[in-house]
């Protein structure tokens, strides 16, 4: 089982955190620093499994990680993993992010990390592996998103009246009213 | 009062203008920040203070919207909120907000709803029984991906209560005609039984359908899912196996492989060339699990297994996955002779691979059959030492354990060679483990006695400070039951090795070691015969040796302890320097640190009124035999590993059989002398039996720094009683009449059970100074009480069966006859009885009775098993609205039949009707155990006056 999946930047910045099993928020932080100084110090010709993190379960558990240009995915999991496939499960993730922001980068990842949970959901649930073909996870991402827009299309109506109302500032809009300047606008008058 | 119906224009006039101003106010409310500018906000901050600045405004504005209820902005401050959350800040309060977020009709707002629900909510009660009633709902929704929703989050975060109120929910989702539904059922289902086993019975029919299935999503969820059944219990696993008619699942499974490798290549589930390898993947595991033990099954997959074993392209990483699998399989099943040798074929093109993750997991693999196929592993051998020196972390602990598995009678000396290159060069992190390894696997596999000594120092040396204290006391342990000759070789190399190794403070455990041999062999060393032809120092130059350990501020308090007591011995070994030994033990005298001043003083009085005992006591240690069974004072010490060797010594001078168990935790030793509250209190124990059996407690391993926190008081106290003691006129006569209190026979002899009843007073001084010793479980009688003592002692006060409990209640009385404190309250028999826990043997009830200002509630449990459970501990805890107080239990171990009560208090402070949750925790052969329960049903009291 994936106890946790991990992204972060070269730096440590957290980009997505996923736990599968209850930890407090404060020892969340804790696992998250404890592991990008874990994987941070590894050479990039070493091999891809690290064991040794004192804070998820213990012997049992490995961390498993690649790192792609500015970005570290780690998943923690448990042996009943075959860690080789984990590294193509790592791989499936990040294509699919690949094909949804098409060429995805950090800021990608930093500006919409909602987008990035939800396709997360759809290939692994629970911990567990829910689906690996990459067209069918696009799939049901853009069915839900078409959805999300046809709702914002219909019912955000009266929601965008209200705010447009909110944002309006009439004192300065009646300034801003242009009326034509009286005295010239006589003066332009031939006759 | 009349002013609100009657005119006032005055306040009328103020609250139209008030509400007039407030609806304004809102109007004029700016709409809440884009979580993309919120972002750039936090981007743009240019240090943390700034960024934690942005962060706090934000949330302090989002807490207010909360309030106000703004559901309008209710998504897009909650996807804030999600956002702040991942950056670590704290996001809880943010939990009710995405109930209700859920409970909304929109697709978006449940969707950031139930991602919110899946990252912040806690496994608290109250929220999660609204999330249940949101789940419930939504699992009944028409549209598919608000139960996709709805699932998904389910199979997140379900804890026990919604797995059983969801359970049938899930069940029926699990038969929709809807793939997407249905691989999530399916998965769902999985965290159901994972939470709750009990459960998997409903599932079972349902997952007959799931290996019929085209679809590849629904296929891996639902060998997810029956792998977990069949996991779970063996009667599930022979339902599948046995499954009536057409239906077995061996042959299905081999089918839908075969298509997977033979099929050809489809599009969709391709991976770098390979067919769906974690489908395939999923479906090996779940074959082991099938063929574990099983010949029939074995014999059905042998085929599918080679040809996937030769049919895998193996040039990228899925490929060796799906191959790394199969390997597993092969070795797990009883599969034919030639699929494993094709198995460790494929393991050794492995582990000559490039690529570090294959080498890795070849590594692996090798550990875990090297049990069942041991030549097939010896032979990469080579290939595997050669590892030990690769420069990835991973790799190398992978090697070493390898290479542990690998040592055996024939390679024992060259293993043994490379791995003390090994340990020399190797990390922190390994030395402690390697050493103790090389420790283990010499004393298996020694080939002579010289050499296993040898190996003892080598490692010794390699590991310095590293070692764990299991390898001083082996290596003492070896010293001791060695002939004669090697006693005295092993004595100058280990001189030799103390004048080699120039910073002593690095190797101390070597330090012990040394030194404890050369004050125990010190005749031979100086005097004996000298084969080998050793060096010898003069008795001046030991002295000074010593004096420099001694006096030396980086040397620990425990290699002190051991020169000191080394020193005394070495009194009656040497022939000249004696003045100079007494000197210095007598400098100790007033030395800072309690223990070695203690040790100090005694050793004096060694030198003074009881000059003629001195050659007596400091006898030579008889061999220590080797036994690894601590059965003896088990039931006191409850969580020693077993590496905690009991040795029996018979003492030279007394006659008397002591028995000394002597311990070597380690790391456990601080931990459960923290325990005791005040580390003092160890030194004391064990320093009692120092005074009585000097060569035993040689070996004791006494806190380490400790000792110097010590309030001073207890030092007095444990002084008074060490005076007393020493000065005891029952000392002048033979050892074993010595004591004061110890009229009563046991099985230890009586001089420790009189001393330690006499140390006993010491723990009970500080306890009572210290205010908060915890210290329990009192025996009834004084021969179990000096049975314990004697536990208590030779642990060095760590008998973790002994120290829990929340009493205050001290171990006040000294004599044994009245040494029962049991506090055994007893209820009255007319009161009505609630039972809160019948399980496992285990009988918790409650009787409460009302009382003038409190309810009492008189805990009785009876343990109806057959095994002892000890470190019984009865925790209570009541709503807000009432106050509890508990008292102190009767005891802490439960023999069977046993019964232990304790009185617990209730105030109320208002109306409301008693809850109680009850934990119930305790130990059966040092397994911990935890049982939770509620009780409720307690007649109601009135709320007390005084509050």
């Amino acid at each position: 089982m994936i106890k946790a999946i991990l992204v972060f930047n070269n730096h440590g910045k957290p980009r997505l955190s996923k736990f599968y099993q209850y930890f407090d928020e404060s020892l969340q932080q804790q696992i998250i620093k404890e592991t990008f100084q874990l994987v941070s110090k590894r050479d990039d010709n070493v091999c891809n499994f690290l064991e040794g993190g004192s804070l998820i379960g213990g012997s049992d558990y490995k961390l498993i990680y690649r790192h792609y240009a500015t970005l570290y995915f780690v998943f923690c999991v448990d042996s009943s993993e075959s860690e080789l496939g984990i590294l193509d499960l790592i791989q499936v993730f990040v294509e699919t992010l690949d094909k949804c922001f098409e060429n995805v980068c950090e800021l990608d990842l930093i500006f919409h990390a909602d987008a990035v949970h939800h396709i997360l959901s759809e290939l692994v649930m629970g911990g567990m592996v829910l689906q690996t073909n990459m067209n069918d996870i696009m799939a049901r991402i853009e069915e839900q998103n078409k959805l999300v827009k046809q709702e914002a299309g219909i019912s955000a109506a009266p929601a965008r009246a209200v705010s447009a109302v909110k944002s309006m500032n009439i004192p300065q809009q009646i300034k801003d009213i242009k009326l034509p300047d009286l005295p010239q606008a006589i003066k332009d008058l031939k006759f | 009062m009349n002013s609100e119906h009657g005119f006032n224009p005055a306040f009328n006039m103020a609250t139209i203008r008030q509400a007039f101003t407030e609806a304004v106010e809102r109007v004029r409310m700016p709409t809440p920040t884009r979580l993309r500018d919120l972002i750039r906000q936090i981007r743009a901050a240019r240090t943390a203070a700034e960024e934690r600045a942005v962060v706090n405004k934000e949330c302090a504005y989002i807490r207010s919207t909360f309030r106000e209820e703004d559901s309008v902005w209710r998504c897009r401050n909650i996807a804030k909120l999600l956002y702040i959350h991942m950056l670590g800040y704290p996001a809880h309060f943010g939990q009710l907000e995405c109930l209700k977020l859920t409970a909304s009709t929109r697709f978006t707002d449940k969707r950031i709803g139930y991602l919110g629900a899946m990252l912040l909510l806690d496994e608290r009660q109250d929220v999660h029984l609204l999330i249940t009633n949101c789940l419930k709902n939504d699992l009944n929704s028409s549209t598919q991906f608000v139960v996709g929703l709805a699932l998904c989050t389910l199979g997140a975060i379900a804890s026990p209560e919604m797995a059983r109120d969801l359970a049938s929910e899930v069940e029926r989702l699990m038969k929709s005609p809807n793939t997407y539904i249905r691989k999530k059922a399916t998965l769902c289902a999985f965290r159901v039984i994972r939470r709750v086993p009990e459960l998997m019975e409903i599932f079972l029919p349902a997952t007959r359908s799931l290996l019929s299935e085209k679809n590849h999503g629904i296929l891996i969820t639902g060998v997810t899912l029956i792998t977990e059944m069949c996991e779970n219990s063996s009667d599930t696993l022979m339902h599948f196996k046995k499954d009536s008619g057409n239906r077995e699942i061996v042959p299905n499974l081999v089918r839908i492989l075969k298509n997977l490798i033979l099929g050809g290549y489809s599009p969709e589930h391709d991976v770098s060339g390979v067919s769906d390898p974690f489908l395939q993947v999923k479906i090996l595991r779940l074959l082991r699990i099938l063929g574990h033990n099983d010949p029939d099954a074995s014999e059905a997959m042998n085929d599918i297994l080679a040809q996937v074993a030769t049919n895998t392209e193996t040039s990228k990483n899925v490929g060796n996955t799906i191959l790394y699998e199969t390997v597993l399989s092969i070795m797990d099943i009883r599969s034919e002779g030639g699929l494993r040798v094709l198995a460790v074929n494929i393991l050794g093109r492995f582990l000559l691979n490039s690529d570090k993750n294959i080498r890795y997991v070849a590594l692996n693999t090798l550990l875990r059959t090297v049990h069942a196929d041991t030549s097939a592993v010896q032979r990469h051998r080579t290939t595997i030492l050669e590892c030990l020196k690769d420069p990835d972390v991973s790799i190398r602990r992978r090697a070493m354990e390898l290479s542990f598995a690998l040592i055996n009678a024939q390679n024992i000396r060259t293993m043994t060679k490379e791995l003390l290159l090994f340990l020399e060069k190797a990390d922190a992190e390994f030395k402690a483990q390697c050493s103790s390894g090389m420790i283990l696997a010499a004393e298996r596999y020694s080939p002579t006695a010289r050499w296993h000594l040898d190996t003892q120092l080598s490692v010794l040396i390699a590991a310095g400070n590293y070692v764990r204290d299991d390898v001083v006391s082996s290596t003492i342990q070896l010293v001791s039951s060695s002939p004669v000759s090697e006693q005295t070789y092993i004595t100058n190399r280990f001189w030799e090795s103390l004048q080699v190794a120039n910073h002593c403070e690095d190797k101390q455990p070597l330090l012990q070691v040394a030194v404890w041999a050369i004050g125990e062999y010190g005749d031979l060393f100086m005097y004996g015969s000298n084969e080998d032809e050793f060096e010898r120092p003069t008795e001046s130059d030991l002295i000074a040796v010593y004096h420099k350990f001694l006096t030396s501020a980086q040397v620990s308090t425990t290699s002190k302890q051991y020169a000191l007591v080394s020193l005394a011995k070495l009194s009656t070994r040497l022939q000249q320097c004696v003045e100079e030994i007494q000197a210095l033990i007598t400098s100790f005298g007033s030395h800072l640190n309690v223990d070695l001043q203690q040790r100090g003083v005694e050793f004096t009085q060694l030198f003074g009124n009881y000059e003629q005992l001195r050659p007596a006591l400091l006898e030579k240690m008889p061999a220590m035999q080797i036994s690894r069974i601590s059965s003896q004072n088990g039931e006191s010490s409850g969580s020693f590993d077993d590496n905690s060797p009991e040795w029996n010594g018979t003492e030279g001078s007394g006659n008397a059989l002591i028995e000394s168990n002597i311990n070597t935790m380690g790391e456990n030793t601080n931990i459960l002398l923290d325990l005791l509250g005040s580390t003092d209190l160890s030194a004391g124990a064990s320093d009692l039996v120092v005074a009585t059996d000097l060569s035993n407690a040689v070996h004791k391993k006494n806190t380490r720094n400790a000792n110097d926190i010590a309030p001073v008081s207890n030092n007095q106290d444990l002084l008074d009683l060490l005076d007393l003691d020493m000065s005891a006129p029952a000392l002048s006569a033979t050892t074993t009449t010595l004591g004061g209190g110890g009229d009563h026979s046991s099985n230890m002899n009586n001089m420790l059970a009189g001393l330690d009843l006499g140390g006993f007073g010491g723990l009970d001084s500080t306890a009572g100074t210290g205010g908060q010793g915890r210290i329990s479980s009192l025996p009834t009688n004084g021969n179990d009480l000096a049975n314990m003592l004697g536990g208590l002692g030779g642990v060095g006060g760590g008998g973790g069966g002994l120290i829990d409990g929340n009493g205050g209640n001290l171990l006040g009385d000294l004599n044994p006859t009245a040494a029962s404190n049991n506090v055994t309250v007893s209820p009255p028999q007319n009161a009505p009885k609630l039972t809160a826990l019948d399980k496992n043997g285990l009988l918790v009830e409650l009787v409460p009775v009302i009382g003038n200002d409190c309810m009492k509630i008189f805990m009785t449990t009876t343990n109806k098993s057959d095994n002892t459970l000890e470190q019984y501990l009865f925790k209570a805890a009541v709503q807000r609205s009432f106050n509890l107080q508990m008292l102190p239990p009767s005891g802490y171990i439960l023999p069977p039949g046993g019964v232990i009560t304790q009185e617990i208090q209730v105030v109320a402070t208002s109306n409301a009707v008693l809850r109680m949750r009850l934990r119930i925790q305790y130990a059966i052969d040092g397994q911990q155990l935890v049982e939770e329960t509620e009780v409720s049903g307690f007649p109601q009291q009135q709320p007390s006056t005084s509050e």
